[in-house]
């Protein structure tokens, strides 16, 4: 089935639609999933029903709407300083997708940096890389983004700070060991033979076939990085002041759970939509992209 | 691994641990934020805050710094915590035995239920039922700790009101303990009633760190129980008629257990990590509940020693699970 799509004259397409029917359920439930996140953190200020930093301390802890004393106005109620809930999630899922965005591609450009000098080279400079990433693993990574995002300071910068340097060895190990492989097959020695710079090998020829590892690998991070967002808030060192995120909410939440359980339970639901959903993306885009799965 | 090859890691520990001193070390003091300007009272003259900075040796250039703490930690003395105004040493020492106690609790729990898990999904391979047991073995795996202990409190804690949500022990309850190992300690000593207190706190948290680990156990256990029975000696005692159970059993799971110990080992480390964000969620008093303290105080001092404690678990854990690996195949003992 899947070859005679690939050796058909209409060629592309067809293979795009065999591809994301490989993908299954899980590329489709994780696509819908990552697809409402992002499309809530973009359109954010459309559709928040309220101001997330507006103060009422008259209808303060409103329980949601459908239960009994809670007001229309408020889907789902206000926190304990009477700000609206449903607006605080939809503007936090706008700080967990830029952290996601940018911590995950930063992360990504390093470690693929490394992994592809550490690996073409070999020798010396494999060894010293392949410590570095070593030592990097040997600690709990945790507490490093705590300890990393409390010493660089309050703040949207250090949490993403934190993520990177935690986490670009997830990248690194990979591409490394993957570059070792591509190099050894025969197009690499082909492109050497007609006499290409290692440079451009490793651009023209390498990268692009790392492409379909680095896209798998760069969803989990996504996943990854919302949840190292949600700890630092959680903890209290991520954005300072009003900013709503999902961990701050958590952790306002904890303070009163017995008299708001509700203030709690709604960023959890978020966050593990959100994590699934990269997860399941990560899954199916693996099937779909994996030459070896393809066959 | 060869005993050889146990005997350089030995070797390896002291400077693997001098590095990670080095590292926090500097990554602590080059950064901005003062720690002094933290603990001085308003109207603290600027001879005041010099004679304090003075005590706590951060006058000195980082080199100097190091030196100095260098010299004291090999005397087992690790500085004084500047938030908490005690001996480093003996507050982690104090704390420590709760964390240890979480973590074996927690690793307790995720084996039994991994074994459960395998051995069901063992059972019912190859039918409809697989599905399930894979499926729900995949959501345990991509929800991490700390949501599981979100979720957990919520539930057994909140919407049904079964358990308490934080603290090691109900105030209440005054026993005099010996040591900081409150659980062995009332088990040891038969006071039943206290232990019974001590796990209605644990059981939560342990559970949260348990889930995950018992995921990844169950998937691996599965996998590698579903290899070795394909292999030539399963098949072979199939041939000669033994029942299924007694080929799982006897033949299949010795060997399956090997990669189970190797990977579930590393995993140990992690649910070790994991106890700095659940303790937290359950005010749990262990030294990852002090070390976010710590953090946010900007206690250098204890800090530094908590890494250096987490540090020693985690190499002491991966020493001990290659000890494991060892004892347990036969080709690498002899090797």
């Amino acid at each position: 089935m899947v070859d005679l799509a690939l050796d058909s004259p209409v060629g592309r397409p067809s293979r795009w639609i065999a591809g994301l029917k490989r993908g299954g359920p899980r590329l489709w439930v994780g696509g819908a999933l990552v697809g409402t996140l992002m499309l809530v953190a973009l359109l954010a200020p459309l559709i928040a029903p309220h101001n997330p930093i507006e103060q009422d301390l008259m209808s303060a802890q409103l329980p949601p709407a459908w239960s009994a004393g809670g007001e229309p106005a408020f889907w789902f109620g206000t926190d304990s300083l009477g700000r609206c809930v449903l607006s605080r999630l939809i503007y936090s899922a706008r700080t967990a997708v830029a952290v996601a965005l940018i911590a995950a591609s930063l992360a990504a450009a390093i470690g693929i940096a490394f992994g592809l000098i550490a690996g073409s080279f070999g020798g010396w400079v494999d060894q010293a890389t392949s410590r570095l990433i070593d030592v990097w693993m040997a600690f709990p990574p945790v507490l490093l983004s705590i300890v990393l995002a409390a010493v660089i300071g309050a703040g949207l910068t250090s949490v993403i700070a934190a993520i990177v340097v935690v986490d670009w060895t997830r990248f690194a190990r990979v591409v490394r060991a993957e570059t070792m492989v591509q190099l050894q097959r025969d197009y690499a020695a082909a492109a050497r033979v007609i006499g290409l710079s290692r440079g451009a090998i490793l651009r023209l020829e390498i990268l692009p076939n790392l492409i379909p590892l680095v896209v798998t690998l760069l969803a989990v991070e996504m996943g990854i990085a919302i949840l190292v967002e949600v700890i630092l808030s959680f903890v209290g060192i991520s954005v300072t002041g009003d900013t709503p995120t999902w961990g701050g909410m958590i952790a306002e939440g904890r303070q009163i759970v017995y008299q708001a359980p509700w203030i709690m339970a709604l960023p959890i639901g978020c966050i593990i939509s959100s994590v699934i959903g990269f997860n399941l993306l990560g899954d199916g885009l693996r099937t779909v992209l994996d030459p070896v799965q393809r066959r | 691994m060869r005993w050889g090859e146990i005997i350089r890691r030995l070797v390896l520990i002291p400077p693997t641990l001098v590095g990670v001193a080095v590292i926090v070390f500097v990554l602590l003091r080059v950064v901005p934020g003062d720690p002094i300007a933290m603990m001085i009272p308003p109207g603290a003259s600027p001879a005041d805050i010099d004679r304090l900075r003075a005590f706590y040796g951060l006058d000195q250039s980082i080199p100097q710094q190091f030196i100095a703490w260098f010299g004291q930690a090999l005397d087992g003395n690790f500085g004084r915590s500047i938030s908490l105004h005690s001996q480093v040493f003996e507050l982690v020492l104090a704390r420590l035995p709760a964390t240890l106690e979480l973590a074996l609790l927690a690793t307790l729990i995720a084996v039994a239920l991994g074994l459960i898990a395998a051995s069901i999904g063992t059972q019912v391979r190859g039918r409809r039922a697989e599905w399930l047991v894979d499926g729900g073995v995949g959501i345990l795996l991509s929800i991490p700790d700390f949501l599981w202990a979100l979720i957990l409190l919520l539930l057994f804690g909140v919407l049904m009101p079964l358990l308490p949500i934080s603290g090691r022990i109900d105030p209440e309850i005054d026993v005099g303990f010996h040591s900081n190992f409150y659980l062995i300690e009332s088990l040891l000593t038969a006071r039943f009633d206290v232990a019974n207190a001590l796990l209605h706190h644990m059981i939560l948290p342990a559970l949260a760190l348990a889930l995950p680990f018992a995921a990844l156990l169950a998937r691996v256990l599965k996998t590698s129980l579903a290899e070795a029975e394909d292999q030539d000696y399963a098949q072979v005692a199939r041939a000669r008629g033994f029942s299924r159970s007694k080929i799982l059993l006897r033949e299949v799971f010795p060997n399956a257990l090997i990669p189970t110990v190797a990977l579930g080992g590393v995993q140990v480390t992690l649910l070790l990590g994991g106890t700095v964000l659940v303790e937290r969620i359950f005010s749990y008093e262990g030294i990852g509940n002090m070390a976010i303290d710590a953090v946010i105080n900007r206690d250098f001092p204890l800090i530094q020693g908590l890494i250096l404690t987490f540090a020693v678990l985690f190499i002491a854990i991966n020493l001990a699970v290659d000890l494991l690996v060892t004892l347990l195949d036969p080709r690498l003992r002899h090797g």
